[in-house]
């Protein structure tokens, strides 16, 4: 205690710093970066789990490479990316630019767009297979049969059943995005609404030449966020699939279920590594993206 | 209004107009076709909800009917869904995890964000570096070597495997961070005088000052472990130690077409958070809309 006292506001400083940061530095190092040194390294090594792990080099890649299977997931894991990104952005922003503009009844009508958001993933995932199943059980199957419209295979269709699993993430996450948009909406000052109400411009052009290009960080940000969502896709396709986890013909299974099943079903843990290391590859590549579109727009 | 028009350049008329914005015009067919369209559409996406709340009050016999309202509603699923006894065990084991974790995550990722704003230090930047570089690390590049942690610890199968991973984030590290920087120096200076030790300043005089931001990080890491599903799947073997997710999804395939026991279920893990969701909504929204912009 008496040499603490010797020292000087600024050591005491350090001091005090190092002893704040000594269970988290320990943190890190031990459950984020360490971890992460051994899945690259497993993901050059052979290993079931309870044998010796065998040196192996680049097998496990050029495994994943000639892996049919792999390439599939691929595919489907863009699918997810490239249908759910764009369809998740347009109707989020169309019911937040709606809901802007109305005043009767805001706080309830954002409540019951919000609603989802606070939902598990996996209990959703049950009510929505509910509604695919076929007649007479499926909700909407029962509707298009009191319409008399011809029945649809949702889940058990290989077309079909990407973006049945894919729609109720799709709905999960719209709430998040309204309430970001909306407060990206009512950051854009009025000044720029009132003079263009003075200068008789349509809404058209108060859209296209206003609101849109001042959300644009709002917009990369959702980008972004719904991204690397709809990458790393798992607990809604596993739910309502579990009878055969990414079927039919695994026309649903993204990348991180054929991770799981790959480590935790058939214990290949350096094939299952090297497919974390591919994933860990393809959100890094999001994520400068992300970076590179911000830099372009301050310069 | 009248103040303004004789300074106003503008023809008072037109200036009245634009003065009172959007809010005081009266509503117009298209405002009132705008309402009416937004509200349906919002009951559309509450329809999974309050469908799956109809059907778990459903007999067996009318789960085939599509209306809304059961004729003889019955709550003969929750009594069986609850008398089975795992749903009971499952839910205190989802509370205590979600419930530590979140503490945890309050406790240091406000005390590491505290540090890295407030303090001057050697070795500052290299943490900071390396927290934010975790941003980066997807879960499920982690998975295996946790998995072998665990297995290696004795850690498989329990409270502490199920919440080690997550009992610090850089989501919640930044965000405090982000919020410290609006606690003036002065305050934190002044407590330095009257003797309070680096310790005590935080928490007593630092804390209190970012109460938002602590809530909304709380309703964030809550709800993300609440729901969290992979992990826990991987680590859980035995019923006892499942979360609610976990079980639920055991549950579904177990009982196989027994719909209006799988709606049950479902309600009965997404009533918690719906039913604290309704309470503190404006609250919660405030939360979502700082975490998302700042964090």
């Amino acid at each position: 205690m008496s040499a603490y006292k010797r020292l000087s506001i600024r050591q005491k400083q350090i001091v005090w710093a190092w002893l704040f940061l000594a269970i988290p530095t320990l943190f890190y190092g031990l459950i984020r970066f360490y971890p992460t040194g051994t899945a690259f390294v497993i993901s050059f090594q052979d290993w079931n789990l309870l044998g010796e792990r065998t040196w192996t080099g680049l097998s496990n890649y050029q495994k994943l490479w000639n892996d049919p299977v792999f390439w599939k997931v691929f595919r489907n894991t863009f699918a997810y990316l490239i249908l759910g990104t764009p369809v998740s952005l347009v109707i989020s922003f169309v019911i937040a630019y709606h809901l802007d503009k109305t005043r009767f009844m805001h706080g309830f009508l954002r409540m019951l767009y919000f609603l989802p958001f606070m939902t598990s993933a996996v209990a959703m995932a049950w009510v929505w297979r509910w509604f695919y199943q076929p007649v007479p059980i499926g909700l909407f199957n029962n509707f298009l049969a009191s319409a008399g419209i011809p029945q649809i295979a949702f889940l058990n269709s290989t077309t079909n059943a990407l973006p049945a699993v894919l729609a109720p993430a799709v709905w999960a996450g719209l709430g998040f995005q309204v309430i970001i948009f909306m407060a990206g909406l009512r950051a854009i000052p009025g000044s720029y609404y009132e003079a263009a109400k003075i200068d008789g411009v349509g809404w058209w052009t108060v859209l296209t030449r206003i609101t849109l290009p001042l959300l644009k960080p709002t917009i990369v940000f959702i980008v972004v966020f719904s991204s690397i969502g709809f990458l790393r896709i798992f607990d809604h396709v596993f739910n309502m699939t579990t009878n055969n986890p990414g079927g039919p013909l695994n026309a649903t299974k993204p990348l991180v279920l054929m991770i799981y099943e790959t480590a935790f079903s058939s214990f290949d843990m350096g094939y299952a590594a090297a497919q974390t290391v591919v994933l860990f590859l393809i959100l890094l590549l999001v994520s400068l993206l992300q970076l590179w579109i911000l830099k372009g727009d301050n310069s | 209004m009248t103040a303004v028009s004789d300074t106003s350049e503008l023809p008072s008329v037109k200036a009245e107009t634009v003065l009172s914005a959007r809010s005081r015009k009266p509503a117009n067919l298209g405002q009132i076709l705008r309402w009416l369209l937004l509200f349906l559409g919002g009951l559309l996406m509450i329809a999974p909800i309050t469908y799956m709340i109809s059907t778990s009050l459903k007999w067996p016999h009318e789960i085939y009917n599509v209306n809304l309202i059961p004729e003889e509603p019955t709550i003969e699923n929750y009594t069986y869904v609850l008398e089975d006894g795992r749903f009971y065990l499952w839910f205190i084991n989802s509370i205590i995890i979600a419930v530590i974790t979140t503490v945890s995550n309050l406790f240091f990722d406000s005390l590491v964000g505290y540090t890295l704003c407030k303090f001057r230090f050697p070795g500052r930047y290299i943490v900071f570096i390396a927290i934010l570089s975790t941003l980066m690390i997807p879960t499920e590049m982690l998975v295996i070597p946790w998995y072998m942690m665990s297995q290696s610890f004795g850690w498989l199968d329990s409270y502490w495997g199920i919440m080690f991973p997550g009992l610090m984030t850089a989501f919640g590290t930044f965000l405090m961070k982000q919020f410290f920087e609006s606690v003036p120096d002065d305050f934190l200076e002044a407590a330095r005088i009257d003797g309070l030790n680096e310790f005590q300043i935080w928490w007593k005089i630092a804390m209190p000052l970012v109460k938002p931001a602590l809530a909304a990080l709380a309703i964030f890491v809550f709800l993300g472990n609440w729901t969290a599903f992979l992990w826990p799947l991987i680590v859980t073997n035995s019923v006892e130690m499942y979360t609610v997710p976990v079980g639920l999804s055991g549950f579904g395939d177990e009982v196989d077409v027994a719909w209006e026991l799988i709606m049950t279920g479902a309600a009965i893990s997404t009533l918690p958070t719906l039913v604290v969701f309704l309470i503190f909504q404006r609250f919660i929204i405030r939360g979502v809309v700082m975490a998302g912009l700042k964090g």
